[in-house]
C-alpha cells in the first residue's frame, strides 16, 4: 500500500465496518444470550422478568450479526467462501441455536402453560449452544483455521470462555434492569463466573502469540509493546472494577450496577482492538489480505454510500428505542 | 446423493421454511396498520374496542411469525457463504450492494421499531406507536423490494458487464429495475396479501366455530375477506403479466411449465398429464388445442419454443410443470372462496358474522394456510425453472457450490429438517391454541403505565 486511494482505503473502511458491526453484535446480543444462559438458575417469576428485560431488544441485536456477515459477503467476496466454508459446522450449530432460542422466546409466552418449561429450556439451551459455537468460530478464525491439535484446543478454549463472558455481561445487564432478589442473584451469578472467565481470558492472551508467529511478531517487539501495554492494563482495571461492584452489594444498591456491564463492554472493546491489531492487514490470517478479498471499487462505493446514509439513522433510532425502554424491566404486554 | 444435489436441497429447505413467515408478515403488518387506524378513527365509539381486540390478537401472531422469519433469515444469509461461495465470488459486485441495502434500510428498521410496536404501549404516545407500526410495515416491504430485486436480477440479469469471469455493475438503475422485477415484486406483494388475508380469515372462522370469537374476530374476518376478494383478481392479472414477461426472457421456463417439448405453431394448453422427460413427451395429456399459443402470445397460431431448443440448458420439467399447476389450482380455489365470502358479506351486511353459513366458515378454515401452498409452489416454479443457471444464462449453479463432503451436508440437512418440522408443528399448534384461548386484557388488569410518555420522535 504505497498511497491512500479509494481502491486501497475502501477495503480498510469496510474491514472496520465489519469489525465494528461484529463488535456491536457481540456486546448487544452478548447480553441477551447471557441472560438466556442464566435463565435456568432463576425462579419462574424471575424468568419472566429476565425475558422481559431483553424482549424489545434481541431482534435488533441479532441484526448486527446479519450486518457483519453481510459485509463479509458483499465487501469481501474472495474471503467469504474461505471463512464460511471452513466454519461450516460451527456456523450450522450456531444457526440452529439462534433459531431455537429466537422462537422459544416467543413460544414460551404464547404456548399453553404446560409447555412453558420446555420452551424455557430450549431458550437457555439455544443461547448456550449459540455462545459455544461463536466462541469456536472466533478461535478457529484467529488461528487461520489451523487444523491440528493446538488449533482445536485453542478454539475449544475460546468456545468455553465466550459463554462465561456473555453470562457476566448478562448478569451486568440484569443488575441494571432488575431489582430486589433478582438483582442480588445476578450479582451472585456474576461472582461465580468472574474468576473462571478472567483466568480463561489470561490463558487465551498467553496462548494467542504461542499459536501464531504473526501475532507474536506484532506484539513482542519494542517499542510497540509499550504502546500496546495499556490494552491489558485497562482490561485488568476493568476486571477489578467489576469484581469490586459484584462483591459490594451497597454499590449496586446505590445504582452503580452498570459498572459491571460497562466494564465488560470495555473488555470486549479492548479485546476487539487487540485482535484487529493482531490480524491487520489480513482478513484470513497469513493468507488473504483485505485488499485481495475486496469487491470491485465501484461496488464498494455504492455500499459505502448506503452505509454513510443509513448507519447514522440506524444509530439514532436504536438510541431512541433504548430510551423508550430505559429503566427497570417490567412484565411486557402487547397492545395498543 | 452428491454434494451438489445435497447443497441444493439444503438451500431449498432453508429458503422454503424461511419464506413461509415473511410471506405472512409483509402484508400482516399492513393489516395491523389498518386495525390501528380504524381504532383511532372510531375512538369513543363502541367500535373501538373491537378494532383494538383485532390489533391485539394479530400483533401476537405477528410477533411469533416475525421471530420465525428473522431467525430463519439469518440462516439464509450464512448459506450464501457456507454452501455457495462461488456466487459471491462471481456476482458479489452486483448482489453485494443489493443485499447490503436490504440489511441497512430494512432489517434494522423493522427489528428496532418492532420492539416499540410490540411492547411500547404505555411508554410512547399513541401516535409514536402508530409510527412504529408503520415503520415495521415499511421495513418488511422494503426488505421484499431489495431481495426480490436481487432475485429478479438472477432471473433476468441486466446492467452488468463481465470482466475476467466476474460481474461488474455498469448501470445500477438497470440492475435494480431489471426486466422481471416489477412483475415479481407485484406478484409477491399480492401473494403476501392473500396469504395473510386467508390466515386471518381462517383463524377468525375457527374462532367463530369454536365460540371464542370476539368483536375483534368479526372485524378481522370482514377485513380479511374483503381484502382477499379484491386482491385475488388482481393477482391473477399480475400472474398473467409475469408469465408473459417470463416468456420473453426465459422461454425455457415457460416450455417446462407448459410441457412443450418441441417448438410448434398453435401449441395446445396441457391442463394435466405426466411429464416424461426421458421420452420427451407428456403422457396421458389432457389438452386444449392451440390454447397455449392463444394464452401466451394472444394468437392461436403463434409459434412457441419447445424444450428441444435448449439442450442441456432447460430446467427439469416435472417439478416446474406440477408446481405451476398447484399454484394456479390454489389461486382458482382462492378466487372461488374469496368471492363466496364477499358475496356472503354483502348479502348479510349489517348482520353478525356468526350467522355466516357453517360450510363457508369451514371452507375458510380449510384455506387458512392456502397462501403457503401457492407461495411455495410458485417459488419452485420460478427457482427450479431458472436451473441449470444461478444467474440466468451466465453462471451455472453447479459452478458456485462449495466442495463439502456429502455426509456433512446430509447430517446438517437432517438437523435442519428436524428442527423445521418441529417448529412448523409448534407454530400451527400455538396459533390454534391462541385462537381458542385468546384473552384480551380487560382495562382492570392492564398493567399501569407509570413511565413518562415520550411524545415526539
Amino acid at each position: 500500500m504505497e498511497q491512500l486511494t479509494l481502491a486501497t482505503a475502501l477495503p480498510l473502511a469496510f474491514m472496520a465496518i465489519m469489525g465494528l458491526a461484529l463488535l456491536a453484535y457481540v456486546v448487544l446480543d452478548g447480553y441477551d444470550l447471557g441472560v438466556g444462559i442464566l435463565l435456568p438458575f432463576a425462579t419462574d417469576a424471575e424468568k419472566d422478568v429476565m425475558v422481559s428485560s431483553i424482549g424489545p431488544f434481541w431482534d435488533a441485536n441479532e441484526t448486527w450479526l446479519v450486518l457483519g456477515v453481510g459485509v463479509l459477503l458483499v465487501a469481501f467476496p474472495m474471503a467469504q467462501g474461505v471463512v464460511l466454508s471452513a466454519l461450516y459446522l460451527p456456523v450450522t450449530v450456531m444457526l440452529l441455536g439462534l433459531v431455537l432460542r429466537g422462537v422459544a422466546f416467543d413460544f414460551r409466552v404464547k404456548a399453553r402453560d404446560a409447555h412453558k418449561a420446555t420452551w424455557n429450556r430450549i431458550f437457555a439451551g439455544g443461547s448456550l449452544v449459540t455462545a459455544l459455537a461463536q466462541g469456536w468460530m472466533l478461535g478457529a478464525y484467529v488461528t487461520g483455521f489451523q487444523d491440528d491439535l493446538w488449533g482445536w484446543l485453542f478454539a475449544a478454549g475460546i468456545a468455553l470462555t465466550l459463554p462465561a463472558a456473555y453470562a457476566l455481561l448478562g448478569a451486568g445487564w440484569l443488575l441494571m434492569k432488575a431489582e430486589g432478589d433478582l438483582q442480588r442473584k445476578a450479582a451472585a451469578w456474576g461472582r461465580r463466573v468472574l474468576w473462571p472467565m478472567g483466568l480463561a481470558l489470561v490463558a487465551i492472551s498467553v496462548a494467542t502469540p504461542l499459536v501464531s508467529a504473526t501475532v507474536r511478531a506484532k506484539w513482542f517487539v519494542l517499542p510497540e509493546l509499550f504502546v500496546l501495554l495499556p490494552i491489558p492494563l485497562a482490561c485488568a482495571a476493568a476486571f477489578w472494577a467489576i469484581r469490586h461492584v459484584l462483591r459490594t452489594p451497597r454499590v449496586v444498591e446505590a445504582g452503580y450496577g452498570w459498572i459491571v456491564f460497562g466494564g465488560m463492554v470495555l473488555i470486549f472493546v479492548l479485546a476487539f482492538f487487540g485482535l484487529a491489531y493482531s490480524l491487520y492487514p489480513y482478513i484470513v490470517i497469513d493468507r488473504i489480505t483485505v485488499w485481495q478479498a475486496a469487491s470491485a471499487t465501484e461496488s464498494l462505493v455504492v455500499i459505502a454510500l448506503g452505509v454513510a446514509l443509513t448507519l447514522p439513522v440506524i444509530i439514532v433510532y436504536t438510541i431512541f428505542m433504548y430510551r423508550v425502554f430505559w429503566g427497570k424491566a417490567r412484565t411486557l404486554t402487547y397492545g395498543l | 446423493m452428491d454434494t451438489f444435489m445435497l447443497a441444493r436441497l439444503q438451500f431449498a429447505a432453508n429458503i422454503s421454511f424461511h419464506i413461509l413467515f415473511p410471506t405472512i408478515t409483509i402484508a400482516l403488518c399492513w393489516f395491523l396498520v389498518f386495525f390501528h387506524l380504524r381504532h383511532r378513527a372510531t375512538r369513543g365509539t363502541p367500535q373501538a374496542a373491537g378494532w383494538e381486540q383485532a390489533y391485539y390478537f394479530w400483533t401476537k401472531v405477528f410477533a411469533l411469525t416475525f421471530a420465525l422469519g428473522v431467525v430463519s433469515g439469518i440462516t439464509m444469509s450464512f448459506q450464501f457463504g457456507t454452501n455457495w461461495p462461488g456466487y459471491m465470488e462471481r456476482a458479489g459486485n452486483i448482489a453485494g450492494p443489493l443485499l447490503g441495502y436490504e440489511v441497512l434500510t430494512a432489517f434494522f428498521l423493522e427489528a428496532t421499531f418492532l420492539g416499540i410496536m410490540l411492547f411500547g404501549r404505555g411508554r410512547v404516545s399513541e401516535r409514536v406507536h402508530l409510527v412504529a407500526t408503520l415503520m415495521v410495515a415499511l421495513g418488511t416491504t422494503l426488505s421484499a423490494f431489495w431481495i426480490l430485486s436481487l432475485n429478479s436480477w438472477m432471473q433476468t440479469p441486466a446492467g452488468y458487464e463481465i470482466i475476467d469471469g466476474q460481474f461488474h455493475a455498469v448501470d445500477w438503475w438497470a440492475i435494480v429495475f431489471n426486466p422481471s422485477f416489477p412483475y415479481r415484486l407485484g406478484h409477491k406483494l399480492l401473494a403476501s396479501a392473500l396469504t395473510a388475508g386467508f390466515l386471518i380469515a381462517g383463524v377468525s372462522a375457527w374462532q367463530l366455530l369454536k365460540g371464542t370469537a370476539t368483536e375483534g374476530t368479526r372485524k378481522a374476518l370482514r377485513t380479511a375477506v374483503t381484502a382477499v376478494a379484491v386482491v385475488i383478481p388482481l393477482q391473477i392479472f399480475m400472474g398473467d403479466l409475469h408469465g408473459l414477461n417470463t416468456l420473453e426472457h426465459q422461454p425455457a421456463k415457460i416450455a417446462a411449465i407448459e410441457g412443450i417439448w418441441h417448438t410448434e405453431r398453435g401449441a395446445p394448453l396441457t391442463l394435466f398429464g405426466l411429464p416424461n422427460e426421458k421420452e420427451g413427451r407428456t403422457d396421458y395429456a389432457l389438452q386444449i388445442p392451440k390454447a397455449a399459443s392463444l394464452v401466451l402470445a394472444h394468437d392461436a397460431n403463434a409459434e412457441l419454443k419447445g424444450l428441444n431448443e435448449f439442450p442441456g440448458a432447460h430446467p427439469p420439467v416435472a417439478p416446474v410443470f406440477w408446481g405451476f399447476r398447484v399454484m394456479v389450482g390454489v389461486g382458482m380455489l382462492m378466487l372461488a372462496v374469496a368471492w363466496w365470502g364477499a358475496f356472503t358479506l354483502y348479502r348479510r351486511r349489517g348482520r353478525d358474522a356468526s350467522t355466516w353459513p357453517r360450510p363457508l366458515l369451514w371452507t375458510l378454515v380449510g384455506m387458512t394456510f392456502s397462501g403457503w401452498v401457492a407461495t411455495l409452489a410458485g417459488w419452485y416454479v420460478t427457482e427450479i425453472g431458472r436451473q441449470p443457471y444461478l444467474v440466468y444464462g451466465l453462471l451455472k449453479t453447479a459452478d458456485a457450490v462449495a466442495p463439502h463432503p456429502p455426509a456433512m451436508l446430509m447430517g446438517t440437512l437432517v438437523a435442519y429438517l428436524t428442527v423445521y418440522v418441529l417448529l412448523l408443528a409448534a407454530y400451527i399448534g400455538v396459533i390454534k391454541y391462541m385462537a381458542e384461548h385468546s384473552t384480551m386484557p380487560t382495562p382492570a388488569v392492564r398493567p399501569p403505565a407509570p413511565q413518562p410518555q415520550i411524545q415526539t420522535l
